[in-house]
């Protein structure tokens, strides 16, 4: 139990998908504005990919040994599904949602953080439970990321900056702090292991 | 884009269907053709840190644990996937200079793999190089550079067992000085170091006796 | 304007008009990943140059034959074929660079850039022009990561290349070559462009304001 623990809060925080391996910029950057809708964006990126994991998992274990050539095809292919399929539900259950989402819903599928998540746990050996965990805290480390810039741009939407730091520099300074505070987290439970 | 009219769906299917099978075609041919480099590549680096860790070998043989003894390995030149695969490293005469064990677990970052040579007649480690790691540049990487730490795996007693001491603490022969600044990287080094040494010494070192003139 | 002069138009733009890094903020992932020193950073824009002409020539060969409806299925079958290759290449011939550059090969598929050229460029335009625009976005790409590579590394490792510029005594701000340095350069190299517009913008209207004067 303690090493899917592990697996978790080092996907969540200490190895954070987007402060610590620079994994879904796109999305980070771009709408990251509202928190309301990071928060929303971050949760269907976790269901993608809690869906990526286990899909990873049953094709490395069943198919892939026997053409290992066809990994990423196959793993980008699951991804594009998962996508559509996260993409009709929600058009189902939150038409408003989907509006809000907008294009953002089919860019999960290039959201470089969901293929990494199956090209790592395909590297690390990720049993189909590590898989599952891996994919959780990863999808809340996002989430996390995501919601905390929004929070910080938010705030400095209404206060004054300088003109040439306006936009893309700001958000990329802010990103700078937040990841060295996440930096923070290194070491967290080294103790134990 | 503009002369191609609504397709039907037999054309869609068709079209990826063709696709599918023509990026097929080019994956296998790339994959046969780079595969055998690859292993050839993984071979030659892993029989260069063999020697460089029991220094003065230039032949090896694998070897696996099986219930207790240590039996001939498949001799896949990339080396086995098992977790139970240990090298002897002989002399151009032939031989036994020690073994080299490979062990792996976790650093600071990420997953450290690595390597070490064992004398079992001194019963010491006489090499260790540093594989695979991820650790923090600057700090935790000085496991695989800083040449004070691997002085400490020149000669180092295995009994009654290796162990991390604080930097500048070292005063036995079975303590390993961690790196300053690094010390939880090195620690994990020599937890990797305890863990393997659990699993192989007990057999190689009674393999010693019984093993007579190595093949 | 001529064939040739739309051509060049088409291969220069993405030096520096339309940067896919400075100017339309694309592929930043592998941009920052990769740039913890400057050779990581040439090898990956090597690659993408690798990925991003082959797809492009192959779809807008095929402009016509691939139906619109599962265009970016297709583009994305392609782009993850050359991938591929471009990894088991890479691997047999340089595993030191495969290693360091590690996942963010594979990453490449998924690569706004090489998407976004397919869907916005390639598959609307003739078979030259699209290699031009796929030459260009490439060069412009690999232009912004030895950038960001070469900074981070002299001020993060003090080296370029693996040349040790400084001697002993430099005490590496080894912050840059660790995530939050590849953000913080970034971010630094956006506002000086942007202060480099502007000053040249102010020029520009003072020039104006002379001559109407």
């Amino acid at each position: 139990m303690g090493n899917y623990f592990w697996i978790f809060v080092s996907a969540a925080v200490i190895n954070n998908f987007t402060l610590s391996y620079f994994l879904g910029l796109c999305p980070f950057f771009g709408v990251s504005k509202k928190i309301d809708t990071a928060f929303r964006l971050g949760l269907a990126n976790i269901f993608v990919m809690l869906i990526t994991s286990v899909c990873a998992w049953l094709l490395n274990t069943f198919v892939l040994p026997y053409a290992p050539y066809l990994r990423l095809i196959t793993f980008i292919v699951v991804i594009a599904s998962a996508v559509q399929f996260v993409e009709m539900a929600i058009k189902k259950l939150s038409p408003a949602l989907f509006k809000a989402l907008g294009l953002f819903l089919p860019l999960i599928t290039t959201n470089c953080a969901i293929l990494a998540l199956a090209l790592f746990q395909t590297n690390r050996g990720y049993s189909f439970l590590e898989g599952i965990f891996f994919a959780l805290g990863a999808g809340l480390g996002l989430t996390l990321a995501l919601v905390l810039m929004a929070g910080v741009r938010e705030e400095s939407e209404m206060s004054t900056v300088p003109d040439v730091l306006q936009g893309a520099a700001l958000s990329f300074l802010i990103a700078g702090i937040l990841s060295m505070a996440f930096m923070g987290f290194a070491g967290l439970f080294s103790g134990a292991a | 884009m503009s002369s191609v009219k609504r397709a039907g769906p037999v054309r869609l299917i068709v079209t990826l269907g063709v696709a599918g099978l023509v990026s097929g075609l080019i994956l296998v041919t790339a994959y046969l053709a780079t595969q055998p480099i690859i292993l050839r590549n993984q071979a030659k680096a892993l029989e260069a840190a063999i020697y460089r860790v029991v220094p003065g070998s230039t032949t090896r043989k694998e070897f696996i644990v099986r219930d207790g003894k240590l039996v001939p390995g498949s001799n896949n030149p990339a080396g086995g996937q098992s977790e139970n695969v240990v090298y002897g490293a002989y002399d151009s005469s032939g031989k036994l200079l020690g073994y080299a064990i490979p062990g792996e677990g976790p650093g600071f970052q990420d997953t450290i793999s690595l390597i070490y040579g064992y004398d079992p007649h001194d019963k010491k480690i006489i090499g260790l190089e540093i594989l695979e790691s991820r650790e923090t540049p600057g700090l935790g990487d000085k496991i695989t550079k800083d040449p004070k730490f691997h002085e400490n795996f020149d000669s180092l007693s295995v009994e009654p067992k290796v162990v991390a001491v604080k930097h500048g603490t070292k005063t036995a022969p079975n303590e390993v000085d961690s790196i300053s600044g690094a010390t939880i990287s090195s620690k994990a080094v020599v937890s990797i170091i305890q863990k393997e040494n659990a699993r192989f010494l007990s057999v190689l070192n009674s393999a010693q006796g019984s093993e007579g003139t190595p093949q | 304007m001529t064939d040739r002069q739309k051509l060049a138009q088409e291969t220069t733009k993405g030096f520096w008009r339309e940067n896919p890094i400075f100017v339309q903020m694309l592929g930043l992932c592998p941009a920052l990943a990769v740039t913890n020193s400057a050779i990581n950073g040439v090898a990956m824009g090597v690659a993408v140059m690798f990925v991003l002409i082959g797809s492009s020539l192959l779809v807008s060969a095929l402009r016509n034959v691939i139906p619109k409806q599962i265009r970016i299925t297709t583009f994305i079958i392609i782009i993850a074929t050359f991938v591929t290759v471009a990894d088991f290449t890479l691997q047999a011939m340089a595993p030191t660079v495969h290693k360091e550059l590690g996942a963010f090969i594979a990453l490449i598929v998924v690569n706004c850039i090489i998407l976004g050229r397919q869907e916005a460029f390639a598959s609307r335009n003739t078979v030259f022009n699209a290699v031009g625009d796929a030459v260009g976005m490439s060069v412009g790409f690999t232009i912004a990561l030895l950038i960001l590579g070469s900074i981070r590394e002299i001020l993060g490792s003090g080296s370029l290349f693996g040349v040790a510029l400084f001697g002993t005594s430099f005490e590496p701000w080894v912050i840059m070559i660790l995530p939050p340095g590849g953000f913080l350069a970034m971010g630094v190299l956006l506002m000086i462009f942007a202060q480099v517009k502007k000053n040249r913008q102010r020029k520009a209207s003072a020039q104006l304001k002379e001559e109407a004067a």
